[in-house]
């Protein structure tokens, strides 16, 4: 099976911070978002019950590496970076037809995503890929399970009963979650291993898109003002004999009106 | 030399690898001091992984680690073998991955939050594996090493015995070869080995004939080897630690390791690489403690403030950084400079066992300072926690326990310090290292204070004060030299100082270098309290030498001199502690220095 995951690199959690105001400083520290991941794992076992290989894709600055040098080091068989200065604050529709065209230059049974970043949050951009492509989009996944020989694919979607279970023909898309499974760490030998991979980067040109339909200029949502979350206020930690410490919670709860 | 050119970058090719111990005798260039900021994008990597198998693979676990139960200890090594953490130091055509000593000092540093498996991985990769790395034939390593790389196969050192533990060249233990030639019989008793109760393979240590010292290969089956009980230790608890029997023990001729009458080379040569690494699993229980000390104080309240608060609490966090900044600048140059000579030949054993061999002064510093400056550090955190650091469910305990160790084994700190001058002084009999001349403008300096750096680069002044510490060393041991001659050996005191002299000189030239390429401010001042110790160190160590050695008008005049070279304008040692500590704190801990 032929797999891309697609990879996005976001700054470390807690870590967010704006530049002119609004934008999402990306110049360091960047690490793969959460939900890519998990689905990272996922594709890594479906490659290592069914054979074939599992190829990432990200679009994102240079700092970006780092987290595509750990999807390699987890497992990843080879990584295509799209980067391009022109790209720089690039909408969700933009990057949807940036990831798309470079889809269309690799090959593929299955392409997974994230449900959604810790930073964006915009939870569409996997839609909007899905689309481009006419890829059937099997998305809340909690379990993926495919058939090779019939070509189809089996995902279980989380509902609000439970889940359902949805089936489609492959190549398809499956935005997935973190009930995939607790992605792996990297081991020193894969770290040892990603050095010799190759990490494909493709401009705006390789990837055949217009340099006037991506980044700000041709963003057709524009952020009004956007402000960083206020600080966490002080822990209250309990540290009296568990019965007096269960007293304790029950009271600082029931002063909040939670219990 | 004069101090501009010390300091100035060198220009084109870099220069070859200072000599084992030159530290001594000259200053060190900026770039021949290896610091953890100069860790490439790969080491960072392996670094975090390494930290991720311990938050997830042991901690789960922890319980059944310190219960010392043998299936969890061989379940972890496998399943360090399967990630490659096993094969480190092992070349690549036989399993391991044959990297840079950086790397196997970043492994053995994360590990040492892995409690009790910590000493299980520390003795099946360290004295376990490398006799068979460095002095196995062809064939002794194909049959071994795939297996010891993986964890398939665990790995023992057998070289003490009741009788002879510092004195390694007094065993009892023998060999005899049988009328046929094809196997030795082994007899005698092994004491204190690590990982005995569930080890597959032990290098054990005997004499051919009752004379000749060699190490052998022998399986855990062998028949007339008995496995003796459990020791009940002080720390460490979840290792394995027990006496061996060895009864008409039958192992083939094949499985003689190195040469017959040599096994004194393979232990010695081995011993280096266990100090480094030693070094680093003490500065891997540094760091969470100075961590934990600062969680802990953020969060104990008395008489109304937080424990953090009181300035008592900040001067005992400077000092624990203090150290523990001293270690890491020390270990991190130690394994950049055995590196620098591999010159990347990682994978050749040879290589590497004599570059171990070339830095093992460095090896035996590293491995005091470290093993000391943890069980100052764990002592600090005990008594900052007070009853809470007594009772073993504060944690502290358990710290306090598990670090005496490091001051025992790999040749206890006295046997270790012992060596440094004996090392020193051996190697410019030979003419490995030229001890004489430096020695003699030493004394010449006496008489002419040094002048001062101030080139307006931070730590001029501080590099001035290392340059005087070498000076003093110099004439320390110059003096020593010329009064006792082949007669020093009996004045172990006086060696026992000229060591202490040799630690702080490495030190504090160490810290100062690494600071100063940081251009951080937290390091600066880190730096300038390593200094600030080492110098008093020094003053007092060279003061009780010359005391020794020299007596009326002679001894007047060092004392003055040394009082000359060593004179520095006083500073406010305690605002620099306050600082220290401010600055600590705001980072959350000393993982951000
Ligand atoms: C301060 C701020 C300002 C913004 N300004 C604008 C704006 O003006 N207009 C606008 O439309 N948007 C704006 N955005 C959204 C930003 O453009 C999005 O981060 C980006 O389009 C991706 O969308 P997302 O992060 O919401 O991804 P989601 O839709 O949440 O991502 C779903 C999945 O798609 C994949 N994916 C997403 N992005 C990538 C990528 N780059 N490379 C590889 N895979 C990827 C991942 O698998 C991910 O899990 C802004 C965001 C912020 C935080
Ligand atoms: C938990 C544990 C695990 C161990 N694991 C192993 C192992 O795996 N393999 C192995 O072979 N050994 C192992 N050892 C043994 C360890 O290396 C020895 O205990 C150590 O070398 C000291 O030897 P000793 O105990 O016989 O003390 P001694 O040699 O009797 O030393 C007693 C005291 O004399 C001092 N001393 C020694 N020589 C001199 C001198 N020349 N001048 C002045 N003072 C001196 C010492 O510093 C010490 O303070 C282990 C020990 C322990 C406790």
């Amino acid at each position: 099976m032929r797999i891309v995951v697609l990879l996005k690199a976001v700054p470390v959690v807690g870590n967010e911070k704006l530049v002119d105001g609004w934008r999402v400083d990306r110049s360091a520290g960047l690490e793969a978002n959460g939900n890519d991941e998990y689905v990272l794992e996922a594709g890594l076992k479906l490659v290592e019950q069914h054979g074939g290989e599992l190829v990432t894709l990200t679009m994102g600055p240079t700092p970006a590496m780092e987290a595509i040098r750990k999807a390699l080091a987890m497992g990843a068989a080879r990584a295509v970076h799209v980067q391009d200065p022109v790209l720089a604050g690039s909408d969700t529709l933009a990057t949807g037809l940036v990831l798309a065209a470079a889809l269309r230059k690799m090959e593929y049974d299955l392409v997974l995503a994230g449900a959604d970043t810790s930073d964006g949050q915009g939870g569409i951009v996997g839609a909007a890929v899905a689309t481009r492509l006419g890829l059937p989009y099997l998305s809340y996944a909690a379990h993926i399970e495919p058939d090779p020989s019939a070509e189809t694919i089996r995902v279980r979607r989380i509902s609000a009963a439970g889940y359902d279970v949805i089936e489609a023909p492959m190549p398809a898309f499956v935005a997935g979650t973190q009930l995939l499974g607790e992605p792996r760490y990297p081991s020193l030998r894969g770290i040892m291993q990603a050095r010799s991979k190759e990490i494909a980067t493709w401009t705006l040109a390789d990837v055949g898109v217009e340099a006037s339909s991506v980044g700000s200029s041709a963003a057709l949502t524009e952020v009004d003002s956007a402000t960083p979350p206020p600080p966490r206020a002080g822990a209250t930690i309990v540290r009296e004999a568990p019965e007096i410490a269960a007293e304790r919670i029950v009271e600082f709860l029931a002063s909040r009106r939670l219990v | 030399m004069t101090d501009m050119q010390t300091m100035a970058p060198r220009a084109s090719e870099p220069a070859a690898p200072p000599a084992g111990g030159a530290f001594v005798v000259r200053a060190a260039e900026p770039g021949e001091v290896f610091t953890p900021e100069r860790l490439d994008e790969t080491q960072l990597a392996i670094r975090d992984a390494v930290r991720e198998f311990v938050a997830r693979s042991v901690e789960p676990r922890r319980g059944d680690v310190e219960a010392r139960d043998y299936a969890t200890h061989r379940a972890l090594l496998r399943e360090l073998g399967e990630q490659g953490y096993l094969g480190v130091d092992v070349p690549e055509q036989y399993g391991g991955a044959g990297l840079d000593k950086v790397t196997s000092l970043l492994v053995s540093e994360g590990l040492a939050e892995a409690g009790s498996l910590a000493v299980t991985y520390g003795a099946h990769v360290g004295i376990g594996t490398l006799p068979l790395v460095f002095f196995g034939t062809e064939a002794q390593r194909r049959r071994w090493l795939p297996g010891l790389a993986d964890g398939s196969i665990v790995a023992a050192y057998a070289l003490t015995e009741p009788g002879a533990g510092s004195d390694a060249q007094g065993i009892r233990a023998r060999a005899d070869l049988s009328s046929d030639g094809t196997h030795y019989l082994l007899n005698g008793s092994k004491q204190f080995i690590t990982n005995a109760g569930f080890a597959d393979l032990f290098t054990v240590y005997a004499k051919v004939g009752g004379e000749q010292m060699t190490a052998f290969l022998v399986p855990r089956d062998t028949p007339g080897l008995t496995v003796e009980a459990e020791e009940h230790k002080l720390g460490v608890r979840g290792s394995s630690t027990c006496a061996l029997t060895l009864a008409d023990a039958r192992v083939p001729a094949e499985n003689v390791l190195g040469e017959v009458g040599r096994g004194h080379i393979v232990a010695f040569n081995v011993l280096n690489v266990g100090r480094f690494k030693l070094a680093a699993g003490c500065l891997g229980g540094m760091r969470p403690a100075i961590d934990r000390a600062i969680a802990y104080a953020a969060d104990r309240r008395l008489f109304g403030r937080r424990l953090l608060d009181f300035p008592l609490t900040a001067e005992r966090i400077a000092r624990m950084a203090e150290r523990t900044y001293a270690v890491e600048s020390v270990t991190y140059r130690s394994a950049g400079l055995i590196d620098g000579r591999l010159a990347g030949a990682h994978g050749d054993a040879e290589q590497a066992r004599a570059a171990l061999e070339e830095y093992a002064i460095e090896c035996s510093i590293a491995k005091v300072l470290a093993s000391d400056g943890l069980n100052e550090v764990v002592d600090d955190l005990l008594q900052l926690m007070g009853g809470y650091g007594y009772v073993e469910d504060g944690g502290a305990a358990a710290m306090y326990r598990d670090a005496r160790i490091h001051q025992i084994w790999e040749g206890t700190n006295e046997v270790n310090r012992l060596l440094v001058p004996g090392m020193l002084l051996r190697r410019a009999m030979r003419g490995r290292l030229d001890l004489l001349g430096p020695a003699k403008r030493a004394g010449d300096a006496l008489l002419s204070p040094e002048a001062p750096i101030e080139d307006g680069t931070p730590l001029d002044e501080e590099l001035r004060q290392v340059r005087a510490m070498r000076t003093a060393l110099l004439v320390a041991a110059g003096i020593a030299v010329q009064r006792y001659g082949d007669r020093l050996e009996d004045e172990q005191e006086v060696l026992y100082r000229l060591a202490d002299l040799a630690i702080a000189l490495f030190a504090a030239e160490s810290a100062v270098l690494r600071a100063r390429a940081s251009g951080d401010g937290l390091q600066a001042n880190l730096a300038r309290l390593v200094v600030l110790s080492s110098i008093a160190a020094v003053e007092r160590g060279t003061a009780e030498v010359a005391g020794r050695v020299q007596e009326g008008d002679e001894r007047r005049m060092t004392l003055a001199g040394l009082r000359r070279v060593l004179r520095r304008d006083p500073i406010d040692g305690v605002a620099l502690r306050r600082a220290v500590a401010a600055a600590l704190i705001e980072r959350g801990g000393y993982r951000g220095v």
